[in-house]
């Protein structure tokens, strides 16, 4: 066993310090040790997308990156967009346009969408579906999903507009 | 999915990794965005007792356009080729190239130095770098070196690299005419089945220069010299692009694997040149 290292996280805005061995997948990080569990574990080989973060502004797989690296990192998770009490406007077009059934690369779809739409806030349905390709779900067909995340689109839109 | 244990070491400058790949030599690896290290490492087919994080060197970052020579720092993830405008503009068959690796994810984290150094014959930039006549950037203890991607690979995971080098950047003279990178996968994410990479130059009509290279259908990636001398003072009318393809098929060796047996890939090899011979073509 290697040693254990000092790992300062910045998850949602708050700080975390803690002991890990370099190799735990950041995933394990957050859910063990700080017990954050939006973000899931589906295949732990880099392909579904379920463990989806932002770290430092990317969109990541949290399976695919050692707590070591992500050291002094600032993380997003599925909680630190919205509440129960106060849903992310993804998370409310989710629930409206049926965008879940069994809700498990949910977490990861939302971080993934809400990265999406601050980086082009006017997708079309080609660059959602192209920008959703890391996330595999395997309940919805995807159909209500792409919806969900147009329609979060033209929302945010809609109320930047109103606000100028 | 637990990989071996191993130390960390997060240096500062290119000197501090330089000595630790010295001190540990086998023993030590560096890490760039991990996706390719980390998924072998998580399978135990790599095992690194001493991991070594570029992250915080100075100096591996941005993309630098001057004079027509294009120099991408070793750190510059495929994300940022993608989102560069000057890129698009100088070298437009990268950004076509890295729409085409892996998805949203993986592309945030995986940085062209390590798609290059990597050495897996499944990965889309050397081939690319090839058909470009890129050159590589190393440094080492004795100092820095530059090798010809053409000259780079030397068979699957065996690179000319020294395991106490580290590749600093790539860089190529901004290409001219026509382009195209076509892909043959089996789904979004997955790695090529056959792949091209094509340059095209026309003058009066007729193709003046031509660079092909072939990606995945090899233990290296190959630059068919011959498949883009075939082109060079035709029409690229079918008989040549039918040359092309014959001579193209001629240098590469593909193996059976889970896309496909050998005839497969000869045949996807052949439909993925031919359309991307009649895209660049189309552009030049
Ligand atoms: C799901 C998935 C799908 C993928 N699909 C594709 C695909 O379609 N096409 C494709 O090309 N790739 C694909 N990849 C691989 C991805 O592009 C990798 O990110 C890339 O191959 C390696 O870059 P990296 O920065 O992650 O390197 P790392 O994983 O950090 O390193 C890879 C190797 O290169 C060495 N290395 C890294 N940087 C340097 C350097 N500067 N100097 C010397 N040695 C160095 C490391 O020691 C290691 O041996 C995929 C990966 C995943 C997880
Ligand atoms: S759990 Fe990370 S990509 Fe599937
Ligand atoms: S809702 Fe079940 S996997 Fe997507």
């Amino acid at each position: 066993m290697s040693n254990k290292m000092h790992v300062k996280l910045n998850v949602n805005g708050e700080d975390h310090e803690f002991l890990a061995e370099p190799r735990e997948l950041l995933i394990y990080a957050l859910r063990e040790k700080l017990n954050i569990t939006g973000p899931h574990v589906g295949c732990e080989t880099s392909h579904c997308g379920a463990c989806t973060v932002t770290m430092n502004g990317k969109s990541v797989k949290s399976c695919t990156v050692f707590v070591a690296q992500a050291n002094g990192a600032e993380v997003t998770t599925i909680e630190g967009l919205g509440t129960p009490d106060a849903l992310h406007v993804l998370q409310e077009n989710f629930k409206e346009h049926h965008g879940l059934q069994c809700g498990f690369c949910t977490p990861g779809m939302i971080t993934r969408a809400a990265k999406l739409l601050e980086e082009n806030p006017n997708p079309t349905e080609e660059d959602v579906r192209f920008g959703i390709a890391g996330n595999i779900c395997r309940c919805t067909g995807y159909q209500n999903i792409v919806k969900s995340i147009l329609s979060a689109a033209s929302e945010l839109n809609a109320s930047k507009e109103a606000a100028q | 999915m637990i990989p071996a244990a191993f130390e960390y070491y997060r240096p500062t400058d290119m000197a501090g990794v330089i000595a630790l790949l010295q001190e540990h030599g086998d023993d030590a690896r560096v890490i760039a965005g991990g996706h390719s290290l980390i998924p072998m490492m998580k399978l135990r087919m790599a095992e690194v007792p001493h991991l070594i994080d570029l992250q915080a060197i100075d100096g591996l970052n941005g993309i630098a356009i001057s004079d027509g020579t294009i120099t991408i720092g070793a750190m510059v993830t495929q994300h940022e080729i993608i989102n560069s405008a000057e890129m698009e503009a100088t070298a437009p068959i990268m950004k076509e190239a890295a729409l085409q690796i892996a998805d949203p994810q993986v592309r945030y984290m995986g940085t062209v130095g390590g798609n290059v150094a990597n050495g897996d014959p499944g990965n889309d930039m050397p081939g690319l770098m090839q058909c470009l006549n890129a050159q590589f950037h190393l440094v080492g203890p004795d100092g820095d070196r530059v090798v010809d991607a053409r000259d780079f690979y030397e068979a699957a995971y065996m690179t000319d690299r020294e395991d106490e080098e580290v590749l600093t950047a790539v860089s190529f003279t901004a290409p001219a005419g026509g382009f195209a990178y076509e892909k043959q996968k089996r789904k979004i994410g997955d790695y090529a089945t056959a792949a091209a990479a094509v340059q095209i130059s026309k003058e009066g009509g007729k193709v003046s220069a031509a660079s092909i290279a072939m990606t995945n259908l090899s233990d290296t990636p190959v630059w068919s010299e011959d498949a883009g001398a075939a082109l060079v003072g035709t029409a690229c009318d079918e008989a040549a692009v039918k040359a092309a393809v014959t001579a193209m098929l001629d240098d590469i060796d593909p193996t059976e694997d889970n896309r496909g047996p050998v005839a497969f890939k000869r045949h996807a090899a052949s439909i993925v040149l031919g359309r991307a011979i009649a895209r660049a073509w189309s552009r030049a």
